[in-house]
């Protein structure tokens, strides 16, 4: 008996959503990199991030490769966008915190309104880690870039309505539906966000991260669920793209952060930090991510060569 | 093909004797055809039929195993595609490859890197499984001074031998036969001399070939010579194209439940990418789909943790959730000054919270009770975190002679059981802590100033 290859029948697709100009996410027809079934859509793209402030907490062998442009988000994004080339920027803007600087909406509008000046990429623009503040930064920030198609990372359950009315409704950017790793939970924002006006070309999801070891299951399971639905059984609630601020959770578990003094037996600090960070993204590319944010050059170069690889 | 109940019956002797426990032949053949009872409980049944039987009721995927003792694994036996249907079942195991022309230095270092990676992860010993070894010099002694000098060396490895030279597999086999080896790799020109070796050394045969469907056919060659204890590899030795080999085996033997394919495959990562990073990259991408044996060039921690890590999250059981150890955690350098949380055992609340106190760099204890697994608010809900089950570990793990404090922080969301923990625990004070383990830091550096 000759082989046959097994084929598995999709009837859903992945909406396209374009950020900034011409950034194109998603559109697949397929799970994640099986080319052998059918059209794998835009290829997923990666984002570097950047904060409004000097990231005195991340660790040593991140903030060493950025400590002459770390002062100066324009410089900074500069840097990244010449030497390394990322498909985007993601500004995020801890400065904004109530608990630590408190910086005004304006004052975080003003720094997006620069960025967008000086950088070619299309911006992420994420807040921090107080959702009330980040919904007036947020709707400051698309104010002052209307109609840019940029990210804002991210509308959750308690914002979505204020997030929604001002980025995706009033100022025609792009809201990120953001849910704590429950398939269930991602739907509802969904269908909330979208009963608010808002298109589905205009939507990504953040259906929650964690680095791996660290209940990386749950989220592994969330987003193979929410690609099945949204291919096999065809829910347009979930045919968005989904896009994961892997950096955001990978440095800061004790594999990244411990110093080598600490812990000898497990050597360099900047490898394991680096390690986290790409198995990480490797670990969301294989369930479904869209795209991948990223903080240090090496994973960005690593984890860019394992996309070629799978999708060339 | 699975038979249905009805098709089954027609292989029975439908003589209704009872010998097999069950009222009628009819009612065991029912019970057959879901699983609940086994074709040798029937007495009169023919070997055909029996036969036939164990074919048709055998799970998709044969469970293989290699290696001996303590040192024996597991792999394959999965029933489903993605863990959320039921579980993912074996794990996969990592390998590191030497090769019989590589320097003595680089030979050294692979050993000393071996050893040095062995851990413990929640309950989980975490150390290389395999080591695999390449015959390229083509010479008998040469190869098996190198087996013998690794596996000396390191005790834990069990032994891949990888080469196509039926004489030269027969030596080096015989030098490990004692730690249950992998024979790698039977292939068109050699698979009657390998079969016969790893016949009569019961071994876990590899089994190689340029492409998926001239591997289907040797598979098929393989099976009819009676021989089932494989290990897959289908030629691929880019990264798209293995990862085509693995996902559409698995759905092979899964989906279309064709069993020629059911067997578990190998990842050949170290001859995917040279760099370590591409590599991890790679392997991490095995670890999800779907690789049983992950062949790295080297290891070291900082592909460790991330690999190890990652492979213990995706099989666990979705239905039973990881517990950590109860008990008090001394996180920094705490000492008997320093303040004191309580969290359940639900090792994701674990980890984030000792993370979140690590990150506020106030040395602190955690205090772990018997919480049924469960995360806060669920282990509450349950009655597994209340009081009684605070207190209980508080005497338990004998907090008031290691600690000074009488001050117990616990989750902010369950503030509730504040006073319920002063009754029971007379002389402490209940401080109700921050709602999300985030807030931590700052919970704690301010915990901190005001009692200095």
């Amino acid at each position: 008996m000759a082989y046959k290859m097994p084929a598995q029948k999709y009837s859903g697709q992945i909406q396209e959503v374009t950020i900034g100009s011409d950034l194109k996410l998603g559109g697949e027809s397929v799970l994640p990199f099986y080319s052998f079934d059918g059209d794998m859509g835009n290829k997923p793209v990666i984002g570097m991030e950047i904060w409004d402030i000097i990231p005195e907490s991340w660790p040593e062998g991140v903030l060493n490769t950025f400590k002459d442009v770390a002062d100066d988000p324009v410089k900074w994004a500069k840097y990244c966008e010449e030497k390394y080339n990322p498909d985007f920027i993601c500004i995020k803007f801890e400065g904004a915190n109530p608990d630590g600087l408190d910086k005004s909406p304006e004052e975080c509008a003003e720094v997006a309104k620069k960025l967008a000046e000086n950088v070619k990429v299309p911006l992420v623009i994420a807040g921090c880690q107080n959702n009330e503040k980040n919904a007036k930064v947020f709707t400051k920030v698309a104010e002052a870039l209307p109609d840019k198609n940029y990210v804002f990372l991210s509308a959750v359950e308690s914002n979505y309505k204020e997030v929604g009315a001002a980025v995706g409704m009033a100022y025609g950017n792009i809201v990120a539906a953001e849910s704590s790793v429950d398939l269930n939970l991602a739907k509802q924002l969904n269908i909330l966000v979208t009963q608010l006006g808002i298109k589905p070309e205009k939507m990504v999801m953040d259906p929650g991260c964690a680095a791996v070891g660290y209940g990386f299951e749950y989220v592994v399971t969330t987003m193979d669920r929410i690609r099945l639905a949204a291919l096999q059984q065809s829910d347009t609630t979930l045919q968005i793209p989904m896009i994961l601020p892997v950096s955001f959770e990978s440095w800061k578990v004790k594999e990244s952060i411990a110093p080598e003094e600490e812990m000898p037996e497990w050597g360099s600090q900047e490898d394991r930090g680096i390690a986290m960070e790409i198995s990480t993204a490797v670990g969301v590319l294989g369930s479904g991510a869209n795209a991948v944010i990223l903080r240090h050059p090496r994973s960005v170069e690593v984890v860019r060569n394992f996309i070629s690889e799978m999708t060339e | 093909m699975a038979l249905n109940g009805m098709q089954i019956y027609k292989l029975l002797p439908r003589k209704n004797c009872k010998e097999c426990g069950f009222p009628t032949c009819l009612a065991f053949a029912m019970k057959l055809a879901q699983g609940g009872t086994e074709a040798e409980k029937c007495p009169y049944m023919s070997d055909e039929a029996k036969a036939q039987l164990a074919e048709a009721t055998a799970p998709p995927m044969r469970t293989v195993k290699f290696g001996t003792n303590d040192l024996e694994y597991s792999l394959g036996g999965e029933t489903v595609l993605f863990r959320h249907e039921k579980t993912f079942v074996n794990r996969p195991r990592f390998a590191v490859m030497f090769s019989d022309t590589m320097s003595p230095e680089e030979i050294e270092k692979k050993i000393k890197n071996i050893n040095a990676v062995n851990y413990t992860r929640i309950n989980e010993e975490m150390y290389v499984e395999i080591a695999a070894f390449r015959c390229e010099s083509q010479d008998k002694d040469t190869f098996i001074s190198l087996i013998k000098k690794v596996t000396e060396k390191c005790s834990k490895v069990v032994p891949m031998v990888i080469t196509d030279n039926p004489e030269i597999a027969t030596a080096a086999v015989s030098e490990c036969a004692d730690k249950g080896p992998i024979l790698f790799g039977a292939n068109e020109q050699n698979h009657d001399a390998m079969v016969n070796l790893a016949k009569e050394n019961k071994l876990l045969l590899g089994v190689t070939a340029d492409g998926k469907e001239k591997l289907y056919e040797l598979v098929e060659k393989i099976q009819k010579a009676g021989y089932r204890e494989l290990l897959l590899d289908a030629g691929s030795r880019n990264l798209k194209g293995a990862f085509d080999d693995m996902v559409n085996i698995r759905r092979t033997a899964l989906l279309s439940g064709d069993r020629t394919f059911g067997y578990p495959t190998v990842a050949f990562v170290c001859d995917m990418a040279q760099d370590k990073m591409m590599q991890l990259a790679c392997a991490s991408l095995f670890v999800e789909k779907y690789a049983s044996i992950i062949v790295l060039s080297d290891i070291d921690y900082s592909l460790a943790l991330p690999l190890f890590a990652l492979r213990q999250n995706i099989f666990t059981d979705p239905q039973r959730p990881m517990r950590i150890e109860q008990g008090v955690y001394k996180i920094g350098t705490a000492d008997e000054e320093s303040p004191l949380l309580v969290t359940v055992d639900f090792a994701l609340t674990y980890f984030i919270v000792s993370g979140e106190v690590e990150r506020s760099k106030v040395p602190s204890w955690i205090l772990i009770p018997d919480a049924g697994g469960y995360s806060v608010l669920t282990a509450w809900a349950a009655g597994k975190f209340n009081a009684k089950s605070i207190a209980k570990a508080v005497k338990e793990f004998e907090v008031e002679n290691k600690i000074k404090t009488r001050e117990l922080i616990i989750p902010g969301k369950v503030a509730v059981l504040k006073a319920d923990i002063e009754d029971e625990l007379p002389g402490w004070k209940v401080i109700v802590g921050a709602e999300e383990a985030a807030a931590l830091p700052n919970f704690l550096k301010n915990y901190q100033q005001a009692a200095s």
